[in-house]
C-alpha cells in the first residue's frame, strides 16, 4: 500500500477529530428528528427530557462540535499533505489541543444532559446555566486555539525554510481561516471569562445583558465563515483536481480569503437589528460592512463556474451549456459538492435579506432563519464535508471507497438534498407567515397560528417529513463512515484513495497577499471602527446588572 | 493581479447591485423612517414596575393625539395581558423585560421587537385593519416559552 501521502502519526490525530465529529453528528441529527415530531404535536417526550434540552444539544453538536472537529481533521490532514509531515512539537500540541477541545465538549454535553444548561447554543444572559457549562465552552475555544496555533507553527517552519515563496494554496487558506477564528473568538472568550463565569459562580451579582449579546454576536457571525471557509477550500483546491482541472486563479482565490477575514467580523450587529441599546447608525454601518462579503462571494462563484466550464470544454463540451454535461457527474466526490454549491445560491440570497436592516423585522427569529441556516451551514457546508469524507477517511485508513459504497453515497446525498429541500422550504414559508423559531409545539389558539398546520408546503408536517428523510440520510452516512473506517477492503497502489490537491499557478500572484500583518492590521482597524463607540456606549450607559434566571 | 474580462463585468454588476441595494435600504430607513425597533433608554430590570411608563402598563393617549403602549414582557406572558387599541392611529410600543430576554412580535405585521432586560425598546405601528392580532414571544425564554402569547384587539373608533 502506498503510504507516502500523509505521515501515519499525522493521520491518527486527524482520524480522532473525525471520529469525534461523526459521533456528535449522529446524536445531533437524532435530536433534530425528535424536534420536528414535537413541533407538529406527534411526539411527547418523557418527563426527564425537555424539548429545549434537545434543541440545545442539536445546535451545539451539529453547528459547533461536528463542524469544528471536522474542520481541524481536514486542516491537519491537508497541512501535513501540502507542507510535509508535522515535527514532534506540532504533533504533540495538536494532540493537546484535541484533548482540551474534547474535554470542553464533554463538559458542555454533561451539563446539557443533566438539565443544567438548557440555554440553547447562543446562551443569552440572563438565562444562567451551571458555571461548568461556561468553563466547558472556554476549554473548547482554548483547545481549538491550541490546535490552530500548532498548525500556524507548522506553517511558520515551512515559510522559514522556503523564504520568498508563496505557501501552497491549501495552507494559505487554512491559515486565513485560523486567523479569522482566533480574532472572532476574542468576543466570546471576553464575555465568557469576564461576564458569564464570575456571574454564574456568584462572584458578581449582575450581568450587562446587552454587552454580552454584542460580544456574542461579534463572535457569532464570523463563526459562520469559520464553517464556510473550509468548504470554500474544498471548492477552490480539492474540486478542480477531482474533475481533472486546475485552480482558475491563484491570486483571486487568495484575495477572496483575505476579504473574508476583513469583512466577516465587524458585522455582528446585523443579528441584533431589532433590539434596543444600539443606535440605528451603528446598525446600518454594520449592515453596509456585512454586504461587502458579497464581493468575495461573487469572486468565488465566478471562479467555480470558470473552472467547471474550462474543464467541461477540455472534455469536448460544445455550445453555450454543452460543457455542463461533460462534467464527471458519476463521481460522487464531485456531485455531492456541486449540489452543496447549488444550495448556497438561495442560501446566500436569503442571507442578504436577513441582513437588510429593516427587512430583518419580517423574518427575525422566525422559522425562516432556521430554514436559512439549514441551506447554508446545513447543506453547502455539511454536504461539502460529506463529499470530503468519502475520500478523506479511506485516504487516512488506507481503505477503498468501493463501487457499492459509492452507490450508497449517491443515495445519501440524494436523500439529504430532498429532505433538506422539503424541510427548509417549509421553514422559509412558515417563517414568512410568522411561525417562530426555537419553539416547542406551537398550539396558539388563533387563526394565524392554525394556518401553520394547513398548507401543503407551509406546514409543520412537511417539515417533519423532510426532517425524517434527513435523519435516514444521516444514519446512512454514519454507516458509510464506519465502512470506510474499519470494514472496506484495504487499498493497494492502484486503488489508493488520493488526497486531491489541484495545481495552482502562483507565479503571477502578488506577494503582499500573504503578508498577514497588513490584513490583520486592517481587520482590527475595521473592528475598531465598527465596534468601539457602540460598545463604549453600552458599557457607559449600562443599566443595573441582571440577576441569574433558570426558567427551564 | 489579472482579471478576466468577464470577471470584471460580473464583479462590476455585483458592485452596482450592492450600491443599489444599500441605497434602497438606507433611503427607506433614514428618509422614510422605516428603521427597525430601537431605543436608547435603560432601566433597572428589578424596578420595572416602579419606573414610568411601566408603572402603568397599557395604552395611553399622548398630548399630540398619538398613542403609547407600555408593555412588560415576563416569563411567560405580557403585562398588560389584555390590550385594546384603536385602528388607524399611530401607536408607539414601549417595551422592556423584567426577567430574561423575550420578544414582542405581532403576527401579520412587521412589529418584531426584542425585549432585553435593562433596555427599553420602541417601535411605532399603525393598524390599518381592525381585528384580533396574535402576539408571540419568538426568543427562547424557558420551559414555558411556547405558551407565551397574547392578543391585541384592534377596534374602529
Amino acid at each position: 500500500m502506498k503510504t507516502g501521502e500523509i505521515a501515519a502519526e499525522d493521520r491518527k490525530v486527524a482520524l480522532f477529530n473525525l471520529g469525534f465529529a461523526y459521533s456528535a453528528f449522529l446524536i445531533g441529527t437524532l435530536c433534530g428528528l425528535l424536534q420536528v415530531f414535537i413541533r407538529n404535536d406527534a411526539l411527547k417526550l418523557p418527563e426527564w427530557l425537555d424539548y429545549y434540552q434537545i434543541l440545545t444539544a442539536h445546535g451545539l453538536l451539529l453547528a459547533i462540535v461536528f463542524t469544528t472537529f471536522f474542520i481541524f481533521a481536514f486542516f491537519q490532514a491537508g497541512m501535513s499533505r501540502t507542507l510535509g509531515a508535522f515535527g514532534p512539537k506540532v504533533r504533540l500540541w495538536n494532540w493537546v489541543g484535541f484533548a482540551v477541545t474534547a474535554l470542553g465538549t464533554i463538559l458542555v454535553v454533561v451539563m446539557v444532559v443533566a438539565g443544567q444548561a438548557s440555554v440553547l447554543y447562543t446562551f443569552y444572559a440572563p438565562l444562567q446555566a451551571h458555571g461548568l457549562f461556561y468553563v466547558g465552552l472556554a476549554l473548547f475555544v482554548i483547545g481549538t486555539w491550541i490546535q490552530g496555533f500548532s498548525l500556524v507553527g507548522h506553517y511558520a517552519v515551512w515559510r522559514r525554510n522556503h523564504k520568498g515563496e508563496l505557501s501552497p494554496l491549501f495552507a494559505f487558506m487554512a491559515i486565513a481561516t485560523i486567523i479569522l477564528w482566533v480574532i472572532a473568538c476574542l468576543g466570546v472568550v471576553a464575555t465568557v471569562l469576564f461576564q458569564f463565569i464570575p456571574w454564574a459562580f456568584g462572584w458578581t451579582s449582575g450581568i450587562n445583558v446587552e454587552l454580552s449579546r454584542s460580544l456574542f454576536w461579534y463572535f457569532g457571525h464570523p463563526l459562520v465563515y469559520f464553517w464556510l471557509l473550509p468548504a470554500y477550500m474544498a471548492w477552490y483546491v480539492i474540486v478542480p483536481k477531482i474533475i481533472g482541472g486546475k485552480v482558475f486563479s491563484d491570486s483571486l482565490a487568495r484575495l477572496s480569503f483575505v476579504l473574508f477575514i476583513l469583512f466577516s467580523i465587524p458585522v455582528g450587529f446585523h443579528h441584533q437589528l431589532t433590539e434596543p441599546g444600539i443606535s440605528s447608525f451603528w446598525k446600518f454601518l454594520q449592515t453596509v460592512l456585512t454586504f461587502m462579503v458579497i464581493i468575495p462571494s461573487l469572486i468565488t462563484a465566478f471562479s467555480m463556474f470558470a473552472t467547471f466550464e474550462i474543464r467541461g470544454r477540455e472534455l469536448g463540451g460544445r455550445g453555450l451549456f454543452g460543457w455542463i454535461r461533460k462534467l464527471p457527474w458519476r463521481d460522487v466526490r464531485f456531485t455531492s459538492i456541486f449540489i452543496a454549491m447549488a444550495f448556497f445560491i438561495p442560501g446566500g440570497a436569503g442571507g442578504i435579506i436577513n441582513a437588510s436592516f429593516q427587512m430583518n423585522e419580517v423574518i427575525h427569529n422566525t422559522l425562516w432563519v432556521v430554514g436559512h441556516f439549514h441551506i447554508t451551514v446545513g447543506t453547502p457546508v455539511a454536504m461539502t464535508f460529506f463529499g470530503l469524507t468519502f475520500w478523506l477517511i479511506p485516504n487516512l485508513t488506507g481503505r477503498r471507497f468501493t463501487k457499492s459504497l459509492q452507490k450508497l453515497a449517491f443515495l445519501q446525498i440524494a436523500t439529504w438534498s430532498i429532505g433538506m429541500l422539503l424541510m427548509s422550504t417549509a421553514q422559509h414559508l412558515l417563517g414568512l407567515l410568522g411561525a417562530p423559531r426555537r419553539t416547542a409545539y406551537t398550539g396558539y389558539a388563533h387563526d394565524d397560528a392554525l394556518a401553520w398546520f394547513d398548507g401543503l408546503l407551509t406546514n409543520h408536517v412537511t417539515m417533519a417529513v423532510g426532517g425524517s428523510i434527513l435523519f435516514l440520510s444521516a444514519v446512512l452516512l454514519v454507516f458509510i463512515v464506519i465502512q470506510l473506517w474499519w470494514l472496506a477492503p484495504k487499498a493497494d497502489e492502484q486503488t489508493y484513495e488520493a488526497f486531491p490537491i489541484a495545481e495552482s499557478d502562483s507565479s503571477m500572484t502578488p506577494r503582499f497577499l500573504e503578508n498577514w500583518k497588513i490584513w490583520i492590521g486592517i481587520a482590527f482597524l475595521l473592528i475598531a471602527l465598527a465596534y468601539t463607540i457602540p460598545l463604549a456606549e453600552i458599557i457607559q450607559h449600562a443599566p443595573p446588572g441582571s440577576g441569574r434566571f433558570q426558567t427551564w | 493581479m489579472h482579471l478576466h474580462k468577464y470577471e470584471k463585468i460580473w464583479l462590476g454588476f455585483g458592485v452596482i447591485a450592492l450600491i443599489i441595494f444599500l441605497s434602497v435600504v438606507g433611503v427607506s430607513a433614514f428618509a422614510q423612517g422605516h428603521a427597525p425597533s430601537s431605543g436608547h433608554m435603560t432601566i433597572d430590570p428589578e424596578k420595572v414596575r416602579e419606573t414610568a411608563p411601566f408603572d402603568q402598563p397599557g395604552l395611553h393617549k399622548k398630548e399630540d393625539g398619538t398613542y403609547e403602549v407600555a408593555m412588560i414582557a415576563l416569563t411567560f406572558g405580557y403585562e398588560p395581558s389584555k390590550l385594546q387599541v384603536p385602528a388607524g392611529k399611530e401607536i408607539t410600543f414601549t417595551l422592556t423585560s423584567e426577567d430574561v430576554v423575550h420578544s414582542f412580535s405581532i403576527i401579520g405585521t412587521n412589529v418584531n421587537m426584542m425585549a432585553v432586560p435593562g433596555q427599553i425598546n420602541h417601535r411605532t405601528h399603525t393598524f390599518k385593519e381592525p381585528g384580533s392580532y396574535l402576539v408571540i414571544c419568538n426568543e427562547y425564554c424557558g420551559s414555558g416559552h411556547h405558551f407565551m402569547s397574547t392578543e391585541i384587539e384592534v377596534v374602529e373608533q
